[in-house]
């Protein structure tokens, strides 16, 4: 720990506004939030921000912290810090509401478009399914499956900035856990839906995603799986 | 500092709310066929690009001169088949990857683009064979 | 570092964009080069005029800058289909690196034959 003193520069406004600037006591163990949390106690209660859980498993509080996509509540500042500065914006790629508060509604509705959605085939009168942990599609299911939605993945990919209809690694990830799922009754449906040009083949391995992923997941690893089950199924004719 | 902040501003989003116009399922395929070709003919170039590195590579040392290449692929059926292949299947990779480029960066999509594409295609096929004939006939 | 590449400072990104920069300029490349070999139509002293121009020692180190751009497109092509195809999971960043390196030497390699003579 340097200096006492963090300056700290926090977007102000919508789409339109500026970085505003603040000095924030320097504290051992201190997270990103903490420091947002700070500004917004004493010195800008306006400050509008998002946190729930504090502990990382609500996904609420991202921010593009000194240019990089981070889970706030769980990125300490020193890992984050340059020259005693931070610079704390809004996620990239979605709609800025107010000041560090963005419009996640593409991001989940691109969930419901990706047919992120369970589809059961049992009944309740069925006995529970029994699926084995060794299996290979529940491991490719597992590495997937520990998404806490918080965004870092959509706001760290260049695609989603170039191609504003696709559908992003989050989504495309979900879909890949339940391609994987024995108990799905629609894999068919959503092969159709995450194929293609807003799909998993518009990704071309950049790898943002991988690299922040806050869970440590490979979303790339999990479209990659889509490409080569879509394109099966495209030869085939079942998209 | 104005402009530096949130990268994405709210205007060059797309609405917000479903907009299930989602291309048709022809189209969804048409774009993984031709994700599959680029990947099919990445595979084939993969050797071939191999291959005319190699050759180039012996080739160049002492200087080219048009002698020493047409003395070596003058009359060779062998060369003949490598290099048309080849030539078809830069044919297919290079005008799928330009029309992405072209997707991405210059913000163009639709069906002007695609006629551009396939007049591309056809063009460095029609140039590569061309290359292939005059050298290895 | 501009705030706007840190995020972007890793190496699978680095891939991509030498990956598709190294593309574009090829394309740009392959129509000059079928027009050069097409000279051939002309007989051996067509070609032999379209090559000379290759002799200024500019476009000698373009010829192995077109080169590297060739290896390295190949490489990192090879990188690509590994990781679209392949299950994969924490090798990735020494693929990326293996590509760079194999590029390194099929420049080196040419361009020591070019240079060397032999
Ligand atoms: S506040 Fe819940 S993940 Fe950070």
């Amino acid at each position: 720990m340097s200096a006492s003193l963090l300056q700290v520069r926090v977007w102000r406004g919508g789409a339109t506004g500026a970085f505003r600037s603040y000095e924030v006591p320097r504290r051992e163990s201190q997270t990103v939030l903490d420091v947002v949390t700070y500004i917004q106690r004493r010195l800008e209660p306006g400050l509008a921000y998002r946190f729930a859980c504090r502990v990382g498993m609500c996904g609420s509080c991202a921010m593009t912290v000194n240019g990089v996509a981070r889970w706030t509540c769980r990125t300490h500042v020193a890992k984050a810090v340059v020259h005693d500065t931070l610079e704390i914006a809004p996620l990239a790629n979605l709609p800025v509401i107010r000041d560090l508060v963005t419009d996640m509604r593409e991001f989940f509705d691109k969930w419901a478009r990706a047919k992120g959605r369970f589809v059961p085939t049992a009944t309740r009168r069925d006995d529970f399914a029994v699926v084995c942990p060794d299996r290979p599609e529940r491991r490719a299911a597992d590495a997937a499956i520990e998404c806490i939605g918080c965004g870092v993945c959509y706001a760290s990919c260049d695609v989603v900035r170039w191609n504003p209809a696709y559908l992003g690694p989050a989504a495309l990830n979900r879909a890949w856990t339940l391609v994987n799922d024995v108990r799905d009754g629609d894999h068919r449906t959503r092969l159709a839906a995450v194929a293609g040009d807003a799909g998993c083949h518009a990704c071309h391995t950049q790898m943002g995603c991988t690299e922040r992923c806050p869970k440590e997941i490979a979303p790339t690893a999990s479209i990659a799986g889509l490409k080569r089950a879509t394109a099966r199924a495209a030869v085939k004719g079942e998209l | 500092m104005k402009g530096v902040g949130p990268t994405t501003p709210a205007a060059s989003q797309p609405p917000l709310l479903e907009k299930e116009g989602r291309s048709s399922r022809g189209a969804v395929r048409a774009e993984v066929l031709l994700w599959l070709a680029q990947r099919a003919s990445a595979a084939v170039l993969g050797i071939a690009v191999l291959i005319h590195l190699a050759t180039m590579s012996y080739a160049v040392r002492g200087g080219i001169s048009a002698a020493e290449i047409l003395a070596r692929t003058r009359g060779s059926l062998g060369w003949l088949l490598f290099y048309g292949v080849f030539v078809l299947a830069v044919a297919v990779h290079v005008p799928i990857g330009l029309r992405t480029i072209a997707q991405e960066w210059a913000g163009w999509r639709g069906a002007g683009l695609d006629v551009i594409v396939v007049a591309i295609a056809f063009a460095l096929l029609a140039l590569g064979w061309r290359a292939v004939w005059a050298v290895c006939a | 570092m501009n705030r706007a590449w840190r995020a972007r400072n890793h190496p699978a990104y680095w891939a991509f964009l030498v990956h598709r920069l190294s593309g574009l300029a090829l394309a740009v490349f392959l129509p000059a080069h079928f027009l050069v070999l097409g000279q051939a139509l002309r007989g051996e002293a067509g070609l032999e005029g379209a090559l000379r121009w290759t002799d200024s020692p500019l476009v000698k180190v373009a010829e192995i800058a077109i080169v590297v751009l060739l290896a390295a497109h190949l490489t990192g092509g090879v990188r690509m289909l590994a990781l679209e195809f392949l299950p994969w999971r924490d090798w990735q960043k020494s693929l990326a690196a293996l590509a760079a390196g194999a590029t390194v030497l099929f420049g080196l390699a040419f361009a020591l034959a070019l240079v060397g003579g032999g």
